[in-house]
């Protein structure tokens, strides 16, 4: 049978929760590899939190280069692996430095690429969807190992436990790769809520928060939601950059969006419109954002938060 | 300092796109500059601009590079009007279907033909959204990626650039010699409007157009086959309630309703 590469993804020191779901998707084409390029000394940690999903061995690189030199030194590295062990294919996980890593090593090993993947089928077909939602496509590689970044939260995870093989392997990183140097790195804030792409609730506030997200985040706590935010919002400086959802922010799919005080606009669209459920609190009847609605409130984001947050307590309790 | 912006002609961020024959329809639909290389264009102006500018005899220039039909000369003039010199623009029958492997190919060769000092792109164009070109131009040439910068600071007499990247990761600051592979987010800067002046000087500037003859790259089938396309059904309409009070409750009932809570 043939090997599959995923490049595990770790949030706060964990296996995210898209690492099984990069499992799952690749055990349809293959025996699943997963890689870890670690810091020297935080491989076995980062394995040991590696537990579910169909893997069957675990290839794990310790090395310094990973963390002061970028994209590059990472991508290399996977270049290098692939050469060594002539995998059919390499997913990964479809953000900023999944997608730059699966460019990079597209080059290197002369492969195809196809990114943001909702879906991989058995024969390594991958599905997109495109043009702000309105059209799927279906497309193959062709040349090399067939690359594909999958997007979080589309691929229903097979969490069972698994055995797999530890095997570790030095490198030594090309000297081309390391000519980016990192002085210093500052993980965004987590606040102790769910990593945004992973989340399966995301309630976002816009402008219409004016500043105050306080019963957005009432709300999404009630729900143990992940809280976004608009370009509007994070270029006020109202939430975090690391929060925005969009075409410029996170692209994000969760079972339900909640988007309060958003007008819709075609770039906030762009990263949430592959959401199941998607529910709309705005004051303006004509919001372009109420055509993507499933439920729409038109009102108050200030008075429906309140009473929804204390309707979700209430049922809990 | 020379300094190469990439950029690329897209659809419009609202015309209504379609797939023909596998392949996005470009031919019906209005035709813009990407908006996210715009933020490219005006860093690299501000970059010239913050060390002696790029007037005619200046140490500094800007010239902008593109692939794409003969049209995304538009794409092209509109940078110049904002102030960027001279442009390199490859186009070629062979290149109408080009994914990103072959354009960062294309791209990289003109680079490496120049010897440019920095290359500033923006983080992905609006059409395609794979966000792969930077990453793949510094792979090919195997120079430094800077890739999804805030901020850019240059030291044109040590040859030296810092920029803080600002990603799902965090925010990293990082440093390289010329030269480098820069991206830049939309959050750096506010790209300037074409002044008239800018407007009238760009259509003496030249536009210099290359055929894959002309670059030594021979065309080259894609590393990537669509399969089909299908229109997805748009959404089922919702349900819209004004809230006189009872849409906190209806939501919830909403929710209840999906099995969402
Ligand atoms: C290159 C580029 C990239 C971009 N990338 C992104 C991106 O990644 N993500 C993104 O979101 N945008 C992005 N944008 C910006 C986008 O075009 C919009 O400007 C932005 O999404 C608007 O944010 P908003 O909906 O919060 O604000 P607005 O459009 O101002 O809408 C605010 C809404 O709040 C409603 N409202 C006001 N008060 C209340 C209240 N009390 N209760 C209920 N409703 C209320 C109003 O009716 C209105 O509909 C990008 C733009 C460009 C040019």
């Amino acid at each position: 049978m043939s090997t599959v590469f995923i490049l595990a993804d770790f949030v706060n020191g964990q296996a995210s929760k898209t690492t099984t779901e990069l499992a799952t998707a690749a055990a349809r084409i293959g025996e699943v590899t997963a890689v870890i390029l670690a810091p020297v000394g935080q491989g076995a940690t980062l394995a040991a939190t590696l537990t579910s999903g169909p893997i069957s061995s675990i290839i794990v690189v310790e090395n310094a280069d990973f963390q002061s030199h970028g994209v590059s030194a990472s991508a290399d590295a996977v270049s290098q692996l692939i050469a060594q062990k002539s995998p059919t294919a390499l997913l990964v996980a479809s953000h900023a430095f999944g997608k730059e890593l699966a460019g990079y090593v597209a080059v290197k090993t002369d492969s195809g690429i196809i990114t943001d993947a909702v879906d991989v089928g058995s024969d390594a077909t991958a599905t997109q969807v495109i043009f702000g939602g309105s059209t799927t496509v279906h497309s193959k590689v062709s040349n090399g190992t067939i690359i594909i970044t999958v997007r979080p939260n589309c691929i229903t995870a097979d969490t069972s436990a698994h055995a797999a093989s530890v095997e570790s392997i030095s490198l030594t990183i090309s000297d081309s790769a390391k000519k980016a140097t990192v002085s210093s790195s500052q993980p965004p804030l987590q606040g102790g809520r769910p990593e945004l792409t992973e989340a399966n609730i995301v309630v976002s506030g816009g402008r219409g928060t004016n500043g105050d997200f306080a019963a957005v985040e009432a709300f999404a706590d009630s729900l143990g939601a992940a809280v976004g935010a608009s370009r509007a919002a994070t270029d006020a400086g109202w939430y975090p950059h690391s929060h925005q959802v969009g075409q410029t922010g996170k692209t994000v799919s969760p079972q339900l969006y909640v988007a309060c005080g958003i007008s819709g606009a075609i770039q906030h669209r762009a990263g949430m419109q592959t959401s199941k459920a998607i529910v709309v609190i705005n004051k303006d009847p004509e919001a372009p954002i109420f055509e993507l609605a499933d439920f729409g409130v038109i009102g108050d984001l200030f008075a429906v938060l309140p009473v929804a947050t204390e309707g979700v307590n209430a049922r809990k309790s | 300092m020379k300094i190469a912006v990439c950029i690329k002609q897209v659809p419009d961020s609202w015309a209504e796109k379609k797939m023909v024959n596998g392949a996005l329809d470009r031919e019906n639909v209005d035709a813009v500059l990407n908006d996210l290389d715009e933020y490219a264009v005006e860093e690299a102006l501000r970059i010239v601009e913050a060390h002696g500018g790029n007037e005619d005899g200046a140490a500094h220039s800007v010239t902008v590079i593109s692939m794409g039909p003969a049209r995304a000369t538009d794409a092209v003039r509109k940078a110049l009007s904002m102030g960027a010199n001279g442009a390199i623009l490859i186009t070629d029958p062979a290149l109408a279907s080009a994914d990103a492997l072959l354009t960062s190919k294309v791209l990289a060769q003109v680079i490496n033909s120049e010897g440019f000092d920095l290359v500033i792109c923006g983080t992905e164009s609006t059409d395609a959204r794979m966000s792969v070109v930077p990453a793949m131009i510094a792979a090919r040439l195997g120079w430094a990626q800077l890739t999804f910068a805030g901020s850019v600071d240059v030291e044109p007499a040590q040859s030296k650039v810092s920029i803080t990247r600002v990603s799902e990761a965090g925010v990293d600051s990082m440093s390289a010699n010329f030269p480098a592979v820069i991206s830049v987010i939309e959050k750096i800067n506010e790209p300037r409007y074409p002044s008239f002046k800018g407007i009238m000087a760009a259509k003496k500037k030249s536009i210099e157009s290359r055929d894959l003859a002309a670059i030594g790259i021979s065309a080259q089938s894609a590393w990537s086959q669509v399969i089909d396309s299908q229109l997805r059904p748009p959404r089922a309409a919702g349900v819209k309630v004004s809230d006189d009070g009872s849409g906190g409750e209806k939501l919830v009932n909403f929710l209840v309703e999906r099995k969402l809570i």
